[in-house]
């Protein structure tokens, strides 16, 4: 194929990102297993590229899991997805961008619903304004929170203090990403590079040097599936899945899993120390497992963020390999340590997987 | 190790370069509408001796395209021949034949 026909092609995979101007919503998983992750893409937003992103203490969940486990009817998640449009436009806003990517699906999903079926959207307007008294609009532009970071990678990496890059060979690091299902998956046109060739997080990985692996199991769920995992009698169906990803990326031993799903990053990193614990096996050399961080908190290390006012404590696989690897200086005595200097307590240490304390 | 309550289930995966594939090859041969089959399930859902045992003529021809052949030498005994299933079948799949032949396998088996 000629190069001037694939990059016809690839144009077709692209959406269109709003530059500046972000209504900003918070995702329940990562607030309550990764808290400093957000904190990290404000930081990055305001303070590395002086965008302006704003933020309303009166916006709710999106409701996802409740809708995804049948607990929450598809008319309460509509006028929810209401609401919280509806304090965007209050704001003075119009460009929409969700921290999770389940939400992103469930935004996606309304949006699409509502432009087949308009007699949903009056309905669910009836609903909000009777609940509310308020009115709402759709988002002029709605991009996920890694679309944003992928937006700007390279302003990032210009800006960033260390690349992904082995310090003592000088080679590129092995990375991993993993791109959450409903990012891509449900609605193909509404992720970059689409659902065959999702480019949100390879195209970081490049910008700040490393290696992308492609591996067999790439594209397969990370076994955060929610009938899977919320079921106690189906977990199992859930850590195979990881399990499966795990031994097909094993091969390539890579220093580091990326993902931009709060489920996928917290599923990849706890799952590798439950199978620690249950069969005794981690999926690198050393007894370590492989890191797992979050596109934000990859770009928060980069431009040289204290990885522990980041929170990336709160990963269950040490992060302190990779920050080795690349020559980040961290300070164990203050991994446990909160804001003001108060001691955190120091959790109790795995059996079967390298603890860092 | 901690007990957590569940474990990974094993992956119902196969490794289609190992597998013993002669019995699916052998069945193909002497009878090709073997490959016709869509596992749509009618033949199960019709059949008598599935009625009073887990005997399921779709499952039988999955273990013969994985290569467990033991698996399905033991299907295929629980079968009463009555040939509803050859009946129902929207594409013509000689089911009967189909489990005569995997008899026929258990007799030449080592």
């Amino acid at each position: 194929m000629k190069l001037e026909g694939k990059r016809k092609i690839w144009n077709e995979y692209q959406k269109e990102i709003a530059d500046d101007k972000y209504f900003y919503v918070r995702s329940c998983i990562r607030q309550a297993v990764f808290p400093g992750s957000e904190n990290t893409y404000l930081r990055i937003m305001r303070d590395v590229l002086k965008k302006d992103v704003h933020e309303s203490a009166h916006h709710t969940t999106c409701t996802g899991i409740g809708y995804h486990t049948e607990v929450v009817p598809f008319e309460t998640i509509q006028t929810v997805v209401a609401r919280n449009f509806a304090l965007m436009r209050e704001a003075g806003y119009e460009n929409y961008t969700p921290s999770c990517v389940t939400s992103f699906g469930i935004y996606t999903e309304v949006l699409d619903t509502w432009h087949h079926f308009p007699e949903e959207r009056k309905r669910t307007a009836e609903y909000l304004k009777k609940a509310t008294q308020r009115d709402f609009q759709e988002p002029g532009n709605m991009a996920h929170t890694s679309d944003i970071i992928y937006k700007f990678r390279h302003q990032i990496a210009e800006k960033s203090k260390y690349k992904l890059i082995n310090k003592a060979t000088g080679l590129p690091l092995k990375v991993v990403d993993h791109i959450g299902c409903h990012y891509a998956k449900m609605f193909p046109a509404k992720g970059i590079g689409g659902a065959e060739h999702p480019h949100v997080l390879a195209g970081l990985i490049e910008a700040f040097g490393g290696e992308v692996i492609d591996y067999p199991e790439r594209r397969h769920c990370c076994g955060f599936g929610f009938r899977q995992y919320f079921i106690k009698a189906n977990r199992g169906y859930s850590i195979a899945a990881s399990k499966k990803k795990f031994e097909s990326m094993e091969p390539y031993q890579p220093d580091l899993i990326l993902t931009n799903c709060p489920g996928c990053n917290f599923f990849m990193d706890r799952w590798q120390y439950a199978l620690a614990e249950m069969e005794g096996k981690t999926y690198d050399t050393k007894g370590n497992g492989i890191p797992v961080l979050a596109y934000e908190e990859l770009a928060g290390l980069m431009l040289g963020f204290d990885p522990w006012e980041m929170g990336l404590q709160m990963h269950q696989v040490g992060i302190e390999t990779l920050m080795d690897k690349i020559g980040i200086p961290y300070n164990l005595n203050e991994k446990y340590k909160g804001a003001k200097g108060e001691d955190l307590g120091v959790p109790e240490s795995p059996r079967n997987i390298n603890f860092y304390k | 190790m901690i007990d957590f309550g569940f474990t990974p289930f094993a992956a119902g995966v196969t490794d289609l370069d190992k597998a013993n594939l002669s019995l699916a090859k052998q069945i193909t041969e002497h009878e090709p509408s073997f490959n016709l089959c869509i596992s749509c399930g009618s033949c199960s859902a019709t059949c008598t001796a599935g009625q009073f045992t887990k005997f399921s003529f779709r499952v039988m021809c999955h273990q013969i395209r994985k290569g467990n052949t033991t698996l399905a030498i033991e299907e295929a005994s629980k079968c009463m021949l009555c040939g509803k299933c050859t009946l129902i079948c929207p594409r013509n799949v000689n089911t009967r034949n189909i489990i005569r032949l995997v008899r026929k396998a258990q007799t030449t088996t080592p």
